[in-house]
């Protein structure tokens, strides 16, 4: 009997007292919480140094994604055999903004934003294109640009950029 | 003939203010309730309608009344429109008896502040508070769903339980006084209110009286984590919003009869005309109370609830009652 009303009171003491505490609540339109560094929301496509898209096309982020909202269509580039996309489309009603299409982009052309701000009355908004979708920086690794290192010869001639072999002989038995 | 009228005319007018007031004061006490209840929880509450939130209760009127009414296809027609309007209607009457004020003089006559100054002005809201668990009960059973069924059984066993300590934590009451009548409860506070007389009574009855207006740690009918919504799962728009507003007048109601069977009412230093405020400064404290109480203690089990009820309440209800007779008689308290 003592300890039921020795606990009522606890109990009672404890929400008066809580009520003179201030809220927790941060009061979103009029005031934002400081972001993380590295937090993750709306997902752009990024362009290398040289001002070209750095997509590929290469499908690995339509692959990884768990929920499917990426899709998109490869090309080669009449001129020099360069792939892209001839169109590339996010359905973000679907995004879960999980990060691991960034994560499998070898090229770090996809990349997620901290810009959270993107709701829209219509569902058929949320779905972007590749225009929506391209910005004009390079996002979080400035100065990359695949095809110095690697691909087919888009700016040099296949293997011959500065940190790549040259194409290896398929027939030689030399390791 | 005039002098007929005369009465009628007031009684009218009385009634209309007191409507009015009531259910204005029941709207701004959700908002109250919502506004505490959030500070409890280290939240804000509702803030966004008007400064500090304080045109909600407009808002949630508005959303209320023009929401679609649904009857659902199994409903008992009859009953299940009548259910809501027994529940904020026997509430709403029980305000009727109760003395918010001094008397006062107009034109000669002295007004007594209750709309009627019935002389079995107990028994009215003893038998109001009876005929109230017909609404719950009623419907309960013609929403024609598993969910409302078992919250309008869970309620009327409830309410029928705690009625009745409730009635008893009143005997000691009317034996002081001597007198069913609101206003002669009051006048006979005039020098000690009863809760002095009787402070174990004063217990039972705010207990009782929570059980009795069904909320948290009581609200087993509604129980949302169990059966949804209890009694009015089926319920939407304005037939909920008179649950809703007969659930919050009953807690003005039930505040103010509990101030003025054991607080002496609208008794209070200064003058008359300040009665007014004692009224309602002591009845908002006892409101308070009940937002305190549910913003800290959890839900009962209903076999608890029972057991509490039946095993434990009662038999103090009864013990206080033969209590205070025996110390009334012992030291000749009789204060009428």
């Amino acid at each position: 009997m003592k300890d039921v009303l020795l606990g009522l009171m606890e109990a009672f003491w404890t929400t008066l007292k809580e009520m003179f505490r201030k809220p927790v609540t941060i009061e979103y339109p009029e005031r934002r919480r400081p972001l993380p560094e590295r937090a993750r929301w709306r997902i752009v496509l990024t362009k290398d140094p040289d001002g070209e898209e750095r997509c590929v096309a290469c499908y690995l982020c339509s692959a990884v994604c768990p929920v499917s909202c990426i899709s998109m269509q490869s090309i080669e580039r009449e001129t020099d055999g360069r792939r892209m996309a001839s169109w590339f489309r996010i359905n973000f009603s679907r995004c879960i903004l999980c990060g691991m299409c960034e994560e499998a982009c070898p090229t770090y052309a996809i990349q997620l934003t901290p810009d959270y701000e993107f709701c829209k009355y219509d569902v058929l908004d949320m779905v972007y294109e590749k225009e929506d979708l391209l910005v004009d920086g390079q996002g979080k690794y400035p100065g990359y640009n695949f095809y110095r290192h690697s691909g087919v010869g888009v700016v040099n001639q296949k293997g011959q950029n500065p940190d790549e072999y040259g194409p290896v002989d398929i027939r030689g038995n030399m390791p | 003939m005039t002098e007929t009228v005369a009465i009628m005319a007031i009684i009218i007018v009385k009634a209309a203010v007191i409507l009015i007031i009531t259910l204005t004061l029941a709207a701004y006490m959700v908002l109250a309730e919502r506004k505490l209840l959030a500070r409890m929880q280290s939240r804000f509450g509702p803030n966004r309608v008007g400064p500090f939130g304080l045109l909600q209760p407009l808002a949630d009127v508005i959303k209320l009344v023009t929401k679609e009414d649904i009857l659902p296809k199994e409903a008992d027609r009859a009953i299940f429109f009548i259910a809501p309007g027994i529940v904020a209607g026997t509430v709403l009457l029980t305000f009727a008896v109760v003395p918010f004020g001094a008397p006062v003089a107009i034109c000669g006559h002295l007004v007594q502040m209750p709309v009627i100054d019935l002389n079995v002005g107990v028994l009215y809201f003893l038998a109001l508070s009876s005929l109230g668990v017909y609404g719950v009960a009623l419907a309960g059973w013609s929403s024609g769903s598993k969910y409302s069924l078992l919250g309008g059984i869970r309620g009327s066993a409830q309410m029928i339980s705690y009625e009745l300590s409730m009635g008893l934590s009143i005997v000691p009451v009317v034996m002081l006084t001597g007198s069913f009548s609101l206003s002669d409860i009051v006048a006979a506070q005039h020098s000690v209110p009863f809760i002095v007389y009787s402070p174990l009574g004063f217990i039972v009855f705010l207990i009782s009286v929570a059980a009795e207006s069904k909320r948290i740690p009581y609200d087993l009918p509604e129980a949302e984590n169990e059966l949804v919504a209890g009694y009015h799962t089926e319920y939407s728009g304005m037939r909920f919003g008179l649950f809703y507003i007969g659930e919050y007048v009953n807690i003005i109601v039930l505040s103010a009869l509990a101030i003025t069977f054991f607080c002496g009412g609208w008794q209070g230093p200064g003058p008359d005309s300040l009665s007014f405020f004692w009224f309602f400064f002591k009845s908002a404290f006892i409101a308070f109370f009940f937002i305190w109480m549910r913003g800290t203690l959890p839900r009962l089990r209903y076999d608890q609830l029972m057991h509490f009820g039946w095993k434990f309440l009662l038999p103090l209800a009864l013990f206080n009652v033969l209590l205070t007779a025996g110390l009334a008689l012992g030291f000749g308290w009789r204060v009428h």
